[in-house]
């Protein structure tokens, strides 16, 4: 009969199984107390000391020679190539984040699950291995070196204007680019999708009923919903595009004041044993991880309150 | 403005959504398409609004006389009202309603003003004004429905689709926003098509009901000629509770005016109404199918009554009022006499059923 297993259910209380303490995850204080201690004790070791030698470091014979490092050409030429290489990664990984994105989850389209898997493909690379197939490719040579020497190639115009510019890729300003665009390609695309596969696409839906073309629906309905995870995407991008050393050092040939990078930069101060500049070089990378850090809680914030207004 | 689609099929992969369906929404009307969740319901409110479009040469829809077939909905005039709404989270309900104004082309766009005018004339006609400020997370749910009605009514629909418009409201607020999309409707008088799985909610509101199941139209027609003369076993047993008995001369010959006898659906069983069953007591001298009371619920404006029939052990219900009930002086595990009341059938012979039965053949 179909009340013999309601009977049995009722029946569970009354067996010593209930007379369980009800806050199953009340341990004693004492492992609480080691618990927090000992992830204390790790991040101090681990994150909080390295930061603050940094900074002592760099401060160690005053703020004079501090400064003193970021005056220095070859210096400036770092700040600059680092800033050129994220301003063009980013704005070129936000236009491929968000077509990405796009496609991913309002399409079904052979392939689809092949592209999810190469946006990732970065991280699963190792940065160095990334950094020497450009070199494989663009490198002097590789397939673009090949180019440039063969006798009857294809498109003509374009090998003689390549050779007559003396365009080079490998060892030099656009190696560093491409690197950072391809170590850097996750990030947005990664952040989007899967805040775009929550939602519903029924805000579109309702904005093509209503008349909305295709830009109008995404500048007004997609674009509002999406922009702190777009954010998010474009902060964690831009500080792995500006520290990036693995795939950027291999492409980079360490030429001083033309290829190389802040990372770059202080791995050759560090060299010299120029200690204070090399500190103070790395400060202003700590300085930028810390103001990513800072507005990336302050995005996630944002955005959970949006959530929750926006919760219906 | 009439809606009318033709033979139309849609399918999904290996799953058919809609075979050869033919619908039918006379102007002015409020139309109730009534189904059970996967009937395909949904499915041709979205062609009709040219969201999903019909497989390839397989029909056409027509607003009026203006083929629309493959219009896409941005330009086919529809008010869409989704389920859940789909207000646009990020924008005042003032933004909301304007939306449909401010995506218009340029030289169609209306100006500000006009916008705020025509924005402010519809928030009151669905009683929201002093709204406009607030976002759709502020709002309740009815409210929110309202703004969904305002904002698809803002470009001057020639017609109006709603999705379940009472699906994600609880029962209480359903039963008011019902009665007011009628008024609202009357006011309005813009053809309207509703989606619902709830039959009483067709039965009260709708001028017309068509019923679907399984991909297919079952029957079409006002909600009085559905609730009484249902066309196939299926409307039978969806519109509300029914006992389905094996017909036999046990139950017809109860009742002695000829036509008012029911005969047997296409699938040889008897659909009887709960309220379609009189109890008497037993040994009351008239003819009867004798029965056992198992249960008697009486929580509620009437008593629903369970009998398990002594000969060949079906489960029937009955409803009677609770009064009724006290002059039976009926207690469970008590016998009783089963009949039918005369007045519960339609004097339509029930061999029309074929006729009425809309089953497109597709191939």
């Amino acid at each position: 009969m179909a009340s013999a297993p309601i009977t049995s259910l009722s029946a569970r209380p009354e067996t010593p199984f209930a007379r369980r303490p009800l806050h199953v995850t009340q341990d004693s204080i004492w492992v609480k107390w080691i618990l927090v201690a000992g992830a204390l004790l790790f991040l101090g070791v681990f994150l909080l000391l390295p930061l603050a030698a940094v900074f002592t470091e760099a401060l160690r014979r005053g703020a004079a020679a501090y400064f003193a490092s970021f005056t220095d050409p070859d210096a400036i030429a770092a700040i600059k190539l680092t800033v050129t290489a994220a301003g063009l990664a980013v704005p070129a990984n936000l236009v491929f984040g968000i077509a990405a994105a796009w496609a991913v989850t309002k399409f079904t389209f052979p392939g689809k699950s092949v592209l999810i898997t190469l946006i990732d493909l970065p991280f699963a690379v190792s940065p160095v291995i990334a950094g020497l197939i450009f070199v494989l490719v663009f490198g002097a040579q590789g397939w673009y070196g090949r180019y440039l020497e063969a006798g009857s190639p294809w498109l003509p115009w374009l090998q003689h204007w390549l050779i007559a510019q003396d365009f080079k890729i490998i060892f030099a300003v656009p190696g560093i680019v491409l690197a950072t665009m391809f170590i850097t390609v996750p990030f947005v695309a990664r952040e989007l999708i899967a805040l775009m596969q929550s939602q519903e696409h029924d805000e579109e839906m309702a904005a093509v009923t209503l008349g909305a073309g295709g830009w109008q629906i995404f500048r007004r309905v997609t674009l509002p919903n999406i922009k702190w995870a777009l954010f998010y995407g474009v902060i964690l991008c831009n500080a792995r595009a500006m520290g990036e050393f693995g795939a950027v050092s291999v492409v980079s040939g360490h030429i001083r004041g033309e290829t190389n990078t802040l990372p770059l930069h202080v791995e050759i101060l560090y060299n010299e044993y120029n200690f204070v500049a090399a500190f103070a070089v790395a400060s202003l990378l700590a300085i930028l991880a810390m103001v990513t850090l800072a507005l990336k809680s302050i995005v996630e914030w944002r955005h959970a309150v949006s959530r929750c207004v926006g919760a219906s | 403005m009439s809606i009318t689609a033709s033979a139309i099929t849609k399918t999904f992969g290996r799953h058919t959504a809609l075979a050869g369906v033919n619908f039918h929404a006379p102007s002015g009307k409020l139309v109730g398409l009534l189904g059970p969740s996967g009937s395909g319901k949904t499915t041709l409110l979205r062609i009709l609004a040219g969201i999903e479009f019909a497989d390839t040469g397989s029909g056409a829809v027509h607003f009026g006389d203006e083929e629309v077939t493959s219009v896409p909905a941005g330009k086919r005039g529809v008010g869409f009202v989704f389920q859940q709404y789909a207000l646009f989270r990020h924008m005042t309900v003032f933004e909301n309603v304007a939306f449909g104004l401010r995506v218009q082309e340029k030289r169609k766009r209306p100006t500000d003003a006009e916008v705020a005018a025509r924005v402010r004339e519809l928030l009151q006609l669905v009683q929201l004004d002093g709204l406009e400020t607030r976002f759709p997370s502020q709002l309740s749910g009815g409210q929110r429905q309202r703004v969904a009605l305002a904002r698809a009514l803002a470009v001057k629909p020639q017609v109006l689709l709603l999705d379940e418009p009472f699906g994600a409201l609880d029962a209480r607020v359903r039963k008011e926003l019902r009665r007011w999309l009628r008024q609202f409707h009357d006011e309005i008088n813009l053809t309207t098509v509703f989606v619902t799985h709830d039959q009483d909610e067709a039965l009260e509101i709708a001028d017309e009901i068509v019923i679907m199941n399984q991909a297919r139209v079952e029957q079409t027609g006002t909600p009085q000629e559905i609730y009484d003369r249902p066309a196939t076993p299926f409307v039978h047993q969806f519109l509300g509770d029914v006992n389905r008995l094996r017909a036999g001369p046990r139950w017809t010959s109860l009742l002695d005016v000829a036509g008012d006898a029911p005969s047997a659906a296409p699938d040889g069983f008897l659909y009887l109404r709960p309220h379609d069953i009189e109890v008497a007591r037993f040994g009351d001298g008239r003819a009867g199918v004798p029965a056992v009371l198992v249960r008697s619920h009486t929580a509620g404006p009437q008593a629903r009554l369970t009998f398990d029939v002594i000969d060949t052990g079906e489960r029937v219900e009955a409803v009677l009022s609770r009064s009724g009930l006290a002059q039976l002086e009926l207690k469970e595990n008590a016998f009783a006499l089963l009949r039918l009341r005369k007045s519960s059938f339609s004097p339509l012979p029930r061999s029309d059923f074929s006729t009425q039965i809309n089953h497109p053949e597709h191939g």
